[in-house]
């Protein structure tokens, strides 16, 4: 038998329940018990979800893909666009940029309102840490070899980006490196600058 | 026996040890993906594409296609047990299995869900070895205006089908169009974009854009919004359906698998789109459609039947168009240029060892997924255990790893870096990636057969109205454009009408 554990569904009532207190309205008896589920998933599934980022979010994302397609089109315009029959190098991609920057304008115009970017939050920070940690490991890694940067890299992913025990994250960023090591130095013979 | 001849000889290259055994690596990592919330099988394939470069074309492809179809098998497992759907084409097959699941009938929903994907699985490969070669010998004669029509069209089916905002994947792909023309203009010779840097002037790479936009680009944005510490249930009893639960399902795994077959060969269709339909068609022709959401076992048998019908069947496109259907196929086609050969109409003849041996090597991977899915299921559930925190910097080091390992190029670990970001902000803001990988992989075919059209037009885009072919792709191009608008009137006239059974929040993980 199963034990579905009750700390993995989110407080508001099994879809059971809900579907029994959907059937109270009567005139869409068929109707009432699946779209309820439904929707109630999907507000769990919500609550789960950073908050929306509002419509500014997505006027900074069409001025951004507007002003690549303005950057664009500059740039197709300075290779020459030739003629239907005879194009320049720049033809193809000045029609690309156009579309580009005519469905960012219309973006701007009509689909701000569509409330589908998300807020930054605090745990937007782990991202820039994790990216932080990758641009470090790239810059290392041709002067000191891949064991040592992916060592930490693991290290930190675990412990500070995945609130893993200290002991745990010790032990497992060993593993993996060896790991690693033993995978494309040992068995693969990949080319990866490496210490040992 | 023409036909049947080169059918026989793909068994052969499948039952090629090497084969057999990446088959059995993609299936399995596909289950086990399918299976772990966070990374889909478009990010999977994409992290993993340099470990294709060192085997043979059929070989990779055969493991790379068990990822994708494994996945909707390993999809079901979380879905059922946790709520939570392991791909976004198990999403409604949380509705009923997860019912089941509190009525202590998890083993059923499991049971049930593996059966109807083996059997909408085999059948659309049956109906994949039927239908290819005749949609391929019908493309044969297509020109360069009927593949920028196809192209185009592709591309925009893609980004309007998917479930974010239609001007955004539209945004999406001009810019993956925009990032394929960086380098040498082929017509001309012309460096375009490269700012006069060296490591750009024969173009991006798709590798370092794919694992850039969907592996890492996937892998920082689940750092931010990992799911809960999840406590997977202990055991999963009974697996093997009862003969009424059959009786129950087969009809609906029967016409989910016809309904995903015909859904997964549609651009842009797919597996999600598949197992939606299917699960509303089930609920429509229900005589007692107030059990679904309850705990109906039809409600998991036919949307499971057609996603796995509908990935399967997405590769038809694919293999005889040379258009992908999807992002996953994006990248899978991608793959295959890597490996020097180009999907299309010609690959059926002239390179039917490695077509079959894909195609027959499905038959293989669902008997083996099968085996996982029932007999093994209880292996695949404990790894429900493991968390989203420690496989994060495995992937990531196989990521940096992997992409250094293609060129020995730290500049491509820095582009997966860069895309990774650019990945990871689309997301945020909304953008689906897909669109964007798709349109990089055909924006050179693209320009490229516009501009021969053109010159065979003499300059002339009137031509493209010409031909019949081509005028129809076109036509069906304005329809999908206009179409969005045309519902807007529509939905303004019933504005009062509920949001439809089919609407999820859900965010598609690619």
């Amino acid at each position: 038998m199963i034990s579905p554990s009750h700390e993995a569904v989110t407080p508001g009532g099994s879809p059971k329940e809900a579907a029994a207190a959907g059937s109270g309205s009567p005139l869409e008896v068929p109707a009432a018990v699946e779209p309820l589920t439904a929707e109630q998933l999907a507000t769990e599934w919500d609550e789960e979800r950073p908050p929306h980022a509002g419509v500014l979010a997505n006027v900074a994302a069409a001025v951004a893909a507007a002003a690549l397609g303005a950057a664009g089109l500059a740039m197709s315009l300075a290779m020459g666009l030739g003629t239907p029959e005879k194009p320049e190098p720049g033809m193809w991609p000045f029609l690309v940029s156009l579309v580009m920057v005519v469905m960012s304008v219309a973006l701007l115009l009509f689909g701000r309102k569509k409330l589908d970017a998300e807020a930054f939050s605090s745990s937007s920070w782990l991202v820039v840490a994790g990216v932080g940690t990758l641009v470090g490991f790239v810059t290392v890694v041709g002067i000191a070899g891949f064991e040592i940067p992916s060592l930490l890299l693991t290290f930190v992913w675990l412990r500070f980006l995945g609130k893993e025990t200290w002991r745990m994250s010790i032990l497992l960023s060993f593993i993996v490196t060896a790991a690693f090591y033993v995978i494309f130095v040992v068995a693969l013979s990949v080319p990866i600058p490496h210490l040992f | 026996m023409d036909f049947f001849a080169p059918v026989i000889n793909g068994f052969g290259v499948v039952l090629e040890p090497t084969n057999l055994l990446y088959c059995l690596i993609g299936v399995v990592i596909g289950m086990l993906i399918g299976v772990l919330p966070g990374l889909g099988p478009a990010a999977t394939i994409a992290i993993l594409l340099p470990l294709t470069y060192g085997v043979e074309p059929v070989t990779a492809i055969i493991m790379l296609a068990g990822i994708f179809y494994g996945a909707q098998y390993g999809g079901t497992i979380t879905s059922v047990l946790l709520r939570l759907p392991g791909e976004a084409s198990s999403v409604v097959t949380v509705f009923d299995g997860y019912a089941l699941a509190r009525q202590g009938k998890a083993g059923t929903a499991l049971g049930i869900a593996a059966l109807g994907s083996f059997f909408g699985g085999t059948v659309a490969i049956i109906g994949l070895t039927l239908l290819a070669p005749v949609v391929a010998g019908f493309a044969l004669d297509f020109g360069p205006p009927e593949y920028t029509a196809l192209a185009m069209l592709g591309i925009l089916l893609v980004a309007t089908v998917s479930n974010g905002s239609k001007l955004k994947s539209i945004i999406a792909a001009s810019l993956g169009l925009l990032l394929a023309t960086v380098g040498r203009d082929t017509f001309t010779g012309e460096s375009r974009f490269t700012f006069d840097n060296l490591s750009l002037a024969d173009g991006l790479d798709f590798v370092p854009i794919a694992m850039g936009i969907f592996g890492l680009g996937e892998i920082l944005y689940n750092l931010e919004e990992r799911h809960n510490k999840v406590q997977a249930p202990a055991k999963v009893a009974n697996v093997w359906p009862s003969r009424k639960d059959l009786k129950e399902s087969s009809g609906a795994i029967g016409r989910g698998s016809l309904l995903g077959f015909f859904l997964g060969i549609l651009p842009g269709g797919g597996a999600t789109i598949a197992s939606l339909a299917a699960y509303a068609m089930e609920k429509k022709r229900s005589k007692t459609p107030e059990r679904f959401g309850r705990g109906a076992v039809e409600g998991v048998a036919a949307p499971e039947s057609a996603n796995n019908a509908a990935a399967t069947s997405s590769f038809i496109p694919l293999l005889t168009l040379g258009i992908p259907a999807n992002a996953t196929m994006a990248i899978i086609f991608g793959a295959l240029l890597i490996q020097g050969v180009t999907p299309g109409p010609q690959l059926v003849q002239n390179d039917p060892e490695l077509f079959w041996g894909v195609v027959n090597s499905m038959y293989i991977g669902n008997i083996l997924l099968l085996i996982m899915s029932i007999p093994l299921v209880g292996v695949f559930v404990k790894i429900l255990r493991v968390r989203a925190a420690i496989l994060a910097p495995i992937t990531v080091l196989i990521t940096v790893i992997g992409v250094y390992t293609i060129n020995n190029s730290i500049f491509d670990i820095w582009l997966v870096i860069v895309f990774g970001i650019l990945g990871y902000l689309m997301k945020k803001f909304g953008f689906e990636p897909g669109p964007l990988v798709l349109a990089f992989v055909l924006g050179s075919l693209l320009e490229e057969n516009l501009r021969r059209s053109l010159l065979l037009f003499g300059g002339d885009p009137a031509g493209f109205v010409g031909r019949p072919i081509s005028s129809v792709l076109l036509l069906v191009f304005a329809a999908v454009m206009l179409l969005p608008l045309l519902q807007k009137a529509f939905k303004k006239a019933r504005a009062s009408a509920p949001a439809t059974t089919a609407r999820h929040d859900e965010k598609e993980r690619v």
